[in-house]
């Protein structure tokens, strides 16, 4: 491909273009119990985890079209499933978190099999529900789930194997626990992309802008979004999984409502339009509620504001924000 | 079980049943002529709850101010409606029902987080007025008279808005735009006016149940989530944007409520939660509501 025939403008876009951006944040997350403090790797951990969370919410919300309000039941059942495991009956975590996603997409499959039978708001509620269902299992069944005292101290994975390689063995085991959770986030995240790219994808944005003509077609709307909803089920109960043993803990907290809102707004923050609009909404909402946290507590406050700008001044989020700016910026320089 | 035990159960889930029906109510209007789940329906319900204690401290200390406070605080929170309807909401119908749910979320944050920097995060209550104040004895049972005057206030509020939406003209276009907005509005009558009237009256009603919850409850910080999981729990049972669904879907939480704790204690919280979502699953638009 000979790129000296374009225009000056379209090749700096396509420059920008060949930089593996993934890869170079990647990298630069990799390299933060190196660099950072313990509470910049702290942050950071929460960042990675969160942005999983909401790519997952947003396989529904920006690639199909669904309105959940319940997606935090599927990374509750994750860090539950997870946490007994490890803690109840000492599994190990290579076993334990494999389980926590087949356990939450069961889980996915039984309630998305009567939630994607509803449209729009009744969906909405449905999903709810089922979250509120879990809560209240998680909150009460004591034998199990520990009630409102929740599983603390789940352990961490067993990672002396990180001592035979070269670099890590002055890691401790929060460090090197960080470095599997990147990792793992990392693939997943691939896998999402790879999902959303594909004709499966496609077909799932097919069925978001218009589901009567992609039934009309032929396409069995229902089986499409139940995969989508299994699929978005399954890395949030990763994501949960993951946090459980972050957090040290696993509370019946993690399951509220509020959390739901609070994951789609990271995902409309970033821009649901875009497949790393959520993991930069997810990243912002972290940093923001530490900076400002620090100086009040009326967190709840300011989140509300963020939200009201987002929804009357920036539809499209960050990132929305960014690439409209940018292609006014060369539409300009361009005329 | 002693038929007292039982009746005394009965009258606690009727209790909380009427108290709730006028809470959700409200709504479902809204749901029924907008299409819109106002989350910030339990904000303005614990406003209420607030302003009625400001009206007490402002008007007489002593808590025979209440009525004149309860007035105060359901009419402070309808203006609070007006504002909101008019400044935000109206920009947004039409829009993906996403932003409109993300938008009464956003209200859910920050006037939660205003009451808190206006009245601070200690428990505050009212004394109930004194023409309430005391208990009578039925059937070998002590019932607290302001749970009976609770309980007569909602069939009375029940039976006014029947009224007015079957025998008035105003209760003939809230019909009508239940049912088909477009074609009410292109025969001319003026929705734009009918919408900010059903969000004020709805918060009005809202306000007026924290004013009047105040002398049963302690009001706190937090109320407003977990009034909202409750109302929203009734209309989805009896059928959001039913008035008689709404009626019956705070009976039926209320007794589920109050006699599931005698049948499995620790899930009563789950019984309603799982009640919730076999209704949506079975009959979607309620016991009692019709199909969007």
């Amino acid at each position: 491909m000979t790129t000296t025939a374009l225009p000056a403008t379209l090749r700096r876009g396509l420059v920008a273009r060949r930089v593996p951006w993934t890869l170079v944040v990647f990298l630069v997350l990799a390299t933060v119990p190196w660099v950072a403090s313990r509470y910049d790797a702290f942050l950071a951990e929460q960042i990675v985890i969160d942005a999983l969370f909401a790519v997952s919410l947003n396989l529904l919300l920006g690639t199909t079209g669904l309105v959940s309000f319940g997606h935090v039941a599927y990374f509750g059942v994750g860090a539950y499933v997870c946490g007994i495991l490890m803690k109840t009956y000492g599994v190990p975590f290579s076993l334990a978190f494999p389980a926590a996603g087949l356990g939450t997409a069961v889980f996915a499959l039984i309630s998305g099999y009567f939630c994607v039978r509803l449209i729009k708001l009744y969906f909405a509620m449905l999903t709810l529900a089922f979250s509120q269902i879990v809560w209240a299992i998680c909150y009460k069944w004591n034998d199990v789930t520990g009630g409102d005292q929740g599983l603390p101290e789940i352990p961490y994975p067993d990672l002396a194997w990180m001592d035979h390689v070269p670099g890590l063995s002055a890691l401790g085991i929060g460090d090197r626990f960080y470095l599997l959770t990147l990792v793992l986030v990392a693939v997943s995240l691939a896998v999402l992309h790879r999902v959303v790219r594909s004709p499966f994808g496609r077909m799932l944005t097919t069925i978001r802008d218009n589901p009567e003509r992609a039934a009309f077609i032929g396409v069995n709307v229902r089986a499409y979004q139940l995969a989508a909803f299994v699929a978005a089920g399954t890395f949030a109960g990763f994501a949960g999984a993951l946090y459980g043993i972050f957090s040290r803990g696993v509370f019946a907290d993690y399951v509220l409502w509020s959390k739901s809102a609070e994951v789609m707004i990271m995902t409309i923050l970033g821009g649901m339009g875009f497949f790393w609009g959520p993991p930069v909404g997810a990243a912002a909402l972290v940093w923001l509620n530490q900076a400002i946290t620090s100086y009040t507590e009326y967190w709840p406050f300011v989140l509300g504001t963020i939200l009201l700008v987002l929804l009357f001044a920036l539809p499209g989020g960050i990132v929305g924000g960014i690439v409209g700016l940018w292609t006014r910026a060369r539409g300009r320089r361009g005329a | 079980m002693a038929p007292s035990f039982l009746f005394s159960q009965f009258m606690g889930g009727l209790t909380t049943a009427m108290f709730l029906f006028l809470i959700a109510s409200g709504l479902s209007l809204v749901f029924g002529v907008m299409r819109v789940i106002n989350f910030a329906h339990g904000s303005f319900y614990m406003l209420g709850a607030y302003l009625a204690w400001q009206g007490v401290q402002w008007l007489h200390p002593t808590g025979a101010g209440f009525w004149a406070a309860t007035l105060f605080a359901a009419a402070g929170v309808g203006v609070l409606g007006a504002v909101v309807e008019r400044l935000f909401f109206r920009s947004l119908y039409g829009r993906e029902e996403l932003y409109q749910l993300l938008f009464t979320y956003a209200l859910v944050l920050i006037l939660g987080d205003a009451a808190k920097f206006l009245w601070g995060t200690g428990q505050l209550s009212v004394s109930t007025p004194p023409a309430l104040a005391g208990s009578v004895q039925i059937f070998g049972t002590t019932q607290p008279i302001y749970s009976l005057f609770i309980i007569a206030i909602g069939p009375a509020i029940a039976f006014a808005g029947w009224l007015v939406l079957n025998r008035t003209g105003v209760g003939r276009m809230v019909r009508a735009a239940q049912m088909d907005r477009e074609m009410l509005d292109a025969l001319g009558a003026n929705v734009g006016t009918l919408y900010t009237g059903m969000f004020v009256f709805s918060a009005f009603l809202a306000g007026l149940s924290g004013a009047l919850v105040t002398p049963i409850q302690s009001i706190v910080p937090g109320m407003d989530v977990l009034i909202i999981v409750q109302a929203f729990i009734v209309v989805v049972i009896g059928g959001m944007g039913s008035f008689w669904g709404t009626f019956w879907g705070s009976v039926i939480y209320g007794e589920v409520l109050s006699f599931g704790i005698l049948i499995f204690p620790g899930f009563s919280l789950f019984s309603v939660f799982a009640l919730m979502a076999v209704i949506l699953i079975v009959r979607p638009w309620g016991l009692f509501g019709r199909p969007l």
